[in-house]
C-alpha cells in the first residue's frame, strides 16, 4: 500500500462541479488553516486549522455530509485515500474537460506533509492538480511540492508591504519572492488578485502588480476577481467584526479600466475564478 | 422576426384554446347513414377520414404562409367521439378547470347533448376497453398502480422519416396497388384483410390529395380579391403549391414544409395520437432542398428562415386534444409533444449538423413557443459548436432544446433489433421515447408506479388507500429476517402487477387493431404497405410497446431508508416504521428527521442508495422486456413520467425516505427534489448507474440560475458536462435555467428549492447556503439580465 494514502489532514470542504478555479471540470478540496487573516477573508471559518464546533442550526444543515457524524462541526479530518477516493469518483468530467483537482482553503501549504501526500497521491492516480495559495509559506514547502503541481493560482493582494502587513497581518516579501522563484522553475502560475473596493482595486495597487508581473517572463494570464459580499454574510453568521464594512461590487468599466492594466502588459485577462 | 411573423405568432399565443364540435359532427354523419355496415372496418374509417377532410372548413389566416388548420380556427380542438365520447360533465369540467381548460361554445355543448353523446356512448373505444379488462386490471388501475395511454388516447407516437421528400401520394397510390396487385395473385390466408386495408389505405391517399386541392381552390379565390400585389403573388404560390403537393415530391423548400403539414394534419385528424406526429430529422430532411435553392438563387436564407418560423407557428396552434380523467391527470399539458430533431449522424454515421441545423437553432431560439417541442442529438462526431450553440438557447431558461445522445439512442435500437441504418436513422420523439423514424410503431401504454408497488408490499398485498388486497399476499414486513427477504417480497409484487398491466395491454392492443385501424398513418410507416396491414394491427417493421417507470429515486431513497435503518444500522423498527408511515408521521417527527436527513440517498453518487436504483431498475427490467405483444414485437421500459409523478404521488401514503403522504414523487429518473446535495457531478454519475441502453428513453432534469452559464466559460463547462454524462450512456438531459420568480419563491420556501445552484461571484454554491442579502443581490442581478 503507498505511504501516501493513510496521511491525514484537516478539510472543511470537498466541492464537486468547481467551474471557477482552474481549467476544465474540478474537484476543490478546501484545507483547514491559514496564516494570513485579511479583513475581507471569504472563508473565515478556514482561518483555524483545527475542526471547531459549530452550534448555530444554519451552520448545521448548510453541508451534506456522506457520514452524520461529521454534522456539527466545521472542517474534520481525513487520510488522503479518502480524499483521492472522492475525487476519483469525477474523472470522466476531468478527462472530458481537462479540468482535475485544485486544492484550496484556508492556506494548502499550512499542511504541508498532507498537502505533498495528496499531490503524490493524485500523480500517481494521473489526476491533474492546481494549488489556490496565498504564497505565504516558506521556499522549502515549494520546493517539496513544485514537481507534482500542474497549475499554482497564486494570490496577489497588495503590493506595498505596509499596505499588506495592515490588510492580512503579513508582509508580502516572502509571498513575492516565492512568485518569482516559482516561475523562474517553469511552473505554470496564473496571478489572481481580489479586487477589494479601495483597498486593493486602486490604480497604485494594480500598477504595482502589473510592474511586478511585467518582470516575470511566463505568466501570461491574469485573473482579476470582482468583489462579492460572500465574506459580509459569513462575517455575520459567524459573528466576526467586519472591519470593511458594506462595499459595493465594482461595475464592468471599473473592471475593464483594472483589466487593460495588465493587459498592457500582454496579460490575458479573466474576470472571476 | 419580421412584422408577418410576428403577427401569426402573437395569434397563435392569444388564441385561446376551445373544443370544436366540427369533426365529430361529420364523423357521426358519416356513420349516421348505416352505409359503412357493408363495408370493412378499414374502409369505412378511410371513408370516413375522407369525408371530414372533404366538408371541414378550410382556414386560413391572415398573412400565412404555410397553410391548414386541424380545426376551424387555431387552436380549436376537435374531439374524437370513436375513441372518448366526453359526457356533459366532462365538458362542464373542460371548461371550468383552472389549468388546462378549453373554452365549450354552446354548439358544441348542443351538438354534443344532441347528437354526439346518443350516437357514439357505449361504442367508443374507452367504453369497450373498460368493459374488457378484468376486475384485477380495474382494482390495480384504480389503486393508480398504473395509467392506461390508449383508453382516450390513440396509439401514434410515431415519426416519419425522409420518403415524403422523394415521393407523392400518387407515388404511394402505386406503391399500394402495386401490393394489392400481389395480394390477388399471391393469395395467403389473411389476404381479404390486407386487400381491405389496402384499398382503405389508397382512399385515404386519396382523401389527403384533395383535401390539399381545397386549399388550393381557397388560395385562388383568396388571391382573386386580394388588393395588395404582392400578397396576391403569394397567394398564388401558395395555391399552386397546395395543387401539387402532397400528390407528387416536393422540388421546393416551401413545398416541402407544406407537405409536411398537410401529411401532420392528416394523422391527428385521423385519430388523436397521442406524441400527435412528427417530421423528425427536420434538419436533414430539408437540407438537399436548401442547399439546392440556395445555390440555385430561388431561395435566400431569410425567406427559408420566415417559412421555418411560419411552420413553427402551425404547431403551436394546434393543442393537445382535450384529456380528461386519469389522462388528464398523467399529461396535464396543451402540449402534443411533437419533437423535432436536429444533429445526430446519418445512416451512415457521419456528422449530420449543416448549416441548416443552425438556423433551425435560430428559429427555435427565437419563436420562443410551446409547440413545437425541440431536442439536439448530441453526437460524439457533432462539433463543440454545436453543442454550445444549443446550450446558449438552453440558457435563456424555456426547457429547449433538450439534449440527447445519440450513441446511446443508437445502442438501444440495436439491442432491440434494429438495423445500424435504421437506429442511425431514427432518434427521440415525445419526451425521451427512442425510435427507428418512419419504419417503427412504438407505442406507450402507460406509467407505472413503482413507489405504489413497495407500499403495497409493506401492506402485505394491501393498497391501504382503497383497502383492497390487490396484491399478492408476500408476507407481514415484521417477518423478513433481511432486506433481501423484503426486496424478493417488491420483486414479486411488481411482477405481479407487470402481469396485471401486460395483460390489459393485450386486450387493448387487439381492440385497436380490429376497432380503430389507421390507414392513413399506415401509408406512411414502413412496412405497413408491402405486409397490407395497418399500423395499428403490427404492420410496420418494428412494434415495440413500452412500460414507463415512474418514481425512481422515490423508490430507491424509500428503499434504502429501510435497509439501512432496519437492517444494517438497526436505528429503527420495522413495526415503529409502518405505524409511523400510516400516520403520516404525524407524532414521529424525529423519525421523519432521520429518514429524510440521516439516511444515503440516491443522487449524490453513493453506491449505498444508487445500488438500490439499480436493482429496483433490474427488476423492473426483467419483469417487462422482451415479452411478446400482439404485434410481432415485445415489450420494453423506459423511463419518464410526463405529469403522472404527482398524480401518482397523490394516490401514494407517506414513505420510508421521509416524504409525506400524497406529496409528488421523483420525476424521470433524477433524485428526490431536494435530496441530491452533492452537485450535478454526482447526480450524473448516480443516474448513470442503471443501465440506459437497456430502455428506450430515461430522462433527467437538472436545474440551474442563468448566471451558472452566464459566460462563455460556463457554456463550454456545461458541455463538457453533458459529454461525460453521454460517455456514461446518459440517454437524456435538460437543464432547467430558473428566472427572478423561481428565486424568489426559494427564498420563501427554501427546503423546496435545496438543489438549486447559483453562481455567487467567482464560484457556485448552493442558494440556500447563500446569506439573504446576498440572496437579494442575486435575485436583483437577474432582474437585469
Amino acid at each position: 500500500m503507498k505511504d501516501y494514502l493513510n496521511v491525514t489532514g484537516t478539510i472543511f470542504d470537498l466541492k464537486k462541479y468547481a467551474i471557477h478555479d482552474g481549467p476544465g471540470i474540478r474537484s476543490t478540496v478546501f484545507f483547514k488553516g491559514c496564516p494570513l487573516a485579511c479583513w475581507w477573508c471569504h472563508n473565515p471559518e478556514a482561518r483555524n486549522p483545527e475542526p471547531e464546533p459549530v452550534d448555530s442550526e444554519r451552520v448545521r444543515i448548510r453541508k451534506y455530509v456522506m457520514d452524520p457524524s461529521r454534522e456539527g462541526t466545521i472542517g474534520y479530518e481525513v487520510e488522503v485515500g479518502y480524499i483521492l477516493e472522492e475525487i476519483e469518483k469525477d474523472r470522466v468530467f476531468y478527462d472530458q474537460s481537462g479540468g482535475g483537482v485544485t486544492i484550496s482553503g484556508g492556506e494548502p501549504l499550512m499542511q504541508l506533509d498532507f498537502l505533498a501526500a495528496l499531490l503524490e497521491g493524485c500523480r500517481d492516480w494521473g489526476i491533474r492538480t492546481a494549488v489556490d495559495t496565498s504564497g505565504y509559506a516558506p521556499r522549502e514547502a515549494f520546493e517539496l511540492i513544485i514537481d507534482n503541481v500542474d497549475l499554482f493560482l497564486y494570490d496577489i493582494k497588495l503590493i506595498d508591504t505596509a499596505a499588506h502587513t495592515e490588510y492580512t497581518g503579513m508582509s508580502n516579501e516572502l509571498i513575492l519572492e516565492n512568485c518569482v522563484w516559482l516561475v523562474q522553475q517553469g511552473s505554470n502560475l496564473v496571478p489572481r488578485i481580489p479586487l477589494i473596493p479601495g483597498v486593493t482595486d486602486t490604480k497604485d495597487n494594480l500598477s504595482g502588480i502589473a510592474s511586478f508581473l511585467s518582470g516575470l517572463e511566463g505568466v501570461d494570464e491574469v485573473s482579476l476577481l470582482p468583489y462579492n459580499t460572500i465574506a459580509e454574510d459569513k462575517f455575520e453568521r459567524y459573528q466576526i467584526s467586519n472591519r470593511l464594512g458594506r462595499l459595493e461590487r465594482q461595475s464592468i468599466e471599473q473592471l475593464q479600466e483594472a483589466g487593460k492594466l495588465f493587459e498592457e502588459i500582454g496579460c490575458s485577462v479573466r474576470y472571476g475564478g | 422576426m419580421n412584422e408577418r411573423i410576428q403577427k401569426l405568432r402573437e395569434q397563435s399565443l392569444s388564441a385561446e384554446p376551445s373544443i370544436s364540435i366540427e369533426r365529430a359532427r361529420l364523423l357521426t354523419e358519416f356513420y349516421e347513414n348505416g352505409e359503412w355496415e357493408k363495408l370493412s372496418v378499414p374502409v369505412s374509417r378511410a371513408l370516413a377520414f375522407k369525408y371530414i377532410l372533404e366538408n371541414k372548413e378550410i382556414c386560413i389566416n391572415d398573412g400565412e404562409l404555410i397553410v391548414g388548420e386541424r380545426g376551424p380556427a387555431p387552436k380549436a380542438t376537435p374531439t374524437y367521439p370513436e375513441i372518448c365520447t366526453h359526457t356533459m360533465k366532462d365538458l362542464d369540467i373542460l371548461d371550468s378547470r383552472e389549468k388546462i381548460s378549453f373554452i365549450v361554445p354552446d354548439e358544441t355543448r348542443n351538438t354534443q347533448q344532441e347528437r354526439i353523446i346518443p350516437f357514439w356512448s357505449g361504442n367508443s373505444i374507452r367504453d369497450m376497453i373498460f368493459e374488457a379488462v378484468d376486475s384485477a386490471w380495474n382494482d390495480a388501475y384504480e389503486a393508480g398502480v398504473f395509467t392506461e395511454f390508449q383508453e382516450q388516447r390513440a396509439p401514434g407516437h410515431t415519426v416519419l422519416d425522409d420518403k415524403i421528400y422523394h415521393m407523392g401520394f400518387l407515388g404511394f397510390k402505386d406503391e399500394i396497388r402495386e401490393s394489392i396487385g400481389r395480394f390477388e395473385t399471391d393469395k395467403d390466408s389473411a389476404a381479404d384483410r390486407r386487400l381491405e386495408e389496402l384499398r382503405a389505405m389508397e382512399i385515404a391517399a386519396d382523401a389527403i390529395i384533395a383535401y390539399a386541392k381545397r386549399h388550393a381552390e381557397k388560395l385562388h379565390k383568396m388571391a382573386a380579391k386580394e388588393k395588395d400585389v404582392s400578397r396576391r403573388t403569394e397567394l398564388e404560390i401558395m395555391a399552386s403549391i397546395c395543387e401539387r403537393v402532397p400528390a407528387h415530391a416536393p422540388e421546393t423548400f416551401w413545398e416541402a414544409l407544406q407537405y409536411y403539414w398537410f401529411i401532420h394534419l392528416g394523422v391527428i385528424t385521423e385519430l388523436n395520437t397521442w406524441d400527435s406526429f412528427n417530421p423528425g430529422r427536420l434538419d436533414r430532411h430539408l437540407y438537399p432542398f436548401y442547399e439546392r435553392e440556395i445555390e440555385a438563387s430561388t431561395l435566400t436564407e431569410g425567406s427559408a428562415r420566415e417559412l421555418l418560423q411560419a411552420f413553427w407557428v402551425k404547431f403551436n396552434n394546434q393543442p393537445a386534444p382535450p384529456k380528461v380523467g386519469v389522462t388528464a391527470k398523467e399529461s396535464n399539458t396543451y402540449t402534443d409533444f411533437c419533437l423535432i430533431n436536429l444533429g445526430g449522424v446519418d445512416e451512415r454515421g457521419r456528422d449530420a449538423v449543416s448549416d441548416l441545423t443552425y438556423m433551425i437553432m435560430d428559429v427555435i431560439e427565437e419563436m420562443r413557443i410551446l409547440q413545437p417541442g425541440s431536442m439536439v442529438q448530441i453526437s460524439r462526431k457533432n462539433p463543440d459548436k454545436y453543442l454550445h450553440r444549443a446550450l446558449k438557447i438552453v440558457r435563456t431558461g424555456f426547457g429547449q432544446p433538450s439534449l440527447f445522445n445519440t450513441e446511446a439512442i443508437v445502442q438501444e435500437l440495436l439491442r432491440q433489433g434494429k438495423s445500424i441504418e435504421d437506429a442511425r436513422n431514427g432518434g427521440a420523439s415525445g419526451c425521451v421515447e427512442t425510435g427507428a423514424f418512419g419504419k417503427e410503431s412504438y407505442i406507450l401504454t402507460g406509467y407505472f408506479n413503482l413507489t405504489k408497488v413497495l407500499e403495497i408490499t409493506l401492506h402485505n398485498g394491501l393498497d391501504p388507500r382503497t383497502n383492497k388486497l390487490i396484491g399478492i399476499e408476500t408476507g407481514d414486513p415484521a417477518g423478513f429476517g433481511s432486506f433481501e427477504d423484503l426486496f424478493e417480497a417488491f420483486s414479486k409484487q411488481l411482477e405481479h402487477f407487470i402481469e396485471i398491466k401486460i395483460k390489459g395491454n393485450i386486450i387493448i392492443e387487439r381492440l385497436w387493431a380490429e376497432i380503430l385501424p389507421a390507414p392513413f398513418m399506415s401509408i406512411l410507416i414502413d412496412d405497413c404497405i408491402e405486409n397490407g396491414m395497418d399500423y395499428n394491427a403490427g404492420g410496420a417493421r418494428y412494434n415495440t410497446s413500452y412500460v414507463q417507470g415512474v418514481g425512481l429515486g422515490t423508490v430507491t431513497d424509500a428503499l434504502t431508508a429501510i435497509k439501512y435503518h432496519i437492517y444494517d444500522k438497526c436505528t429503527i423498527e420495522i413495526t415503529d416504521l409502518i405505524a409511523a408511515l400510516e400516520a403520516d408521521f404525524d407524532g414521529y417527527d424525529e423519525l421523519k428527521e432521520k429518514l429524510h436527513d440521516e439516511t444515503p440517498k440516491y443522487g449524490n453518487d453513493d453506491d449505498y442508495a444508487d445500488e438500490t436504483a439499480f436493482r429496483v431498475f433490474e427488476e423492473f427490467f426483467k419483469a417487462v422486456d422482451g415479452r411478446p405483444n400482439t404485434k410481432g414485437g415485445h415489450f420494453r421500459i423506459n423511463m419518464l413520467p410526463t405529469t403522472s409523478h404527482v398524480y401518482f404521488g397523490s394516490v401514494v401514503g407517506a414513505t420510508p425516505d421521509g416524504r409525506g403522504a400524497r406529496e409528488p414523487l421523483s420525476e424521470g429518473i433524477s433524485p428526490v427534489q431536494g435530496a441530491d446535495r452533492r452537485g450535478p457531478t454526482a447526480v450524473l454519475k448516480s443516474a448513470a448507474k442503471i443501465d440506459h441502453l437497456k430502455t428506450g428513453g430515461t430522462l433527467l432534469n437538472q436545474k440551474f440560475t442563468p448566471q451558472v452559464l452566464a459566460e462563455e466559460e460556463g457554456i463550454e463547462k456545461l458541455g463538457d458536462l453533458v459529454r461525460s454524462y453521454f460517455t456514461m450512456d446518459g440517454h437524456h438531459i435538460q437543464f432547467n435555467v430558473v428566472t427572478t420568480e423561481t428565486l424568489c419563491k426559494a427564498q420563501k420556501n427554501p427546503e423546496k428549492y435545496k438543489d438549486l445552484i447559483v453562481r455567487v461571484a467567482g464560484y457556485s454554491d448552493y442558494f440556500v447556503d447563500l446569506g439573504e442579502e446576498l440572496q437579494n443581490e442575486i435575485i436583483k442581478r437577474t432582474e437585469h439580465s
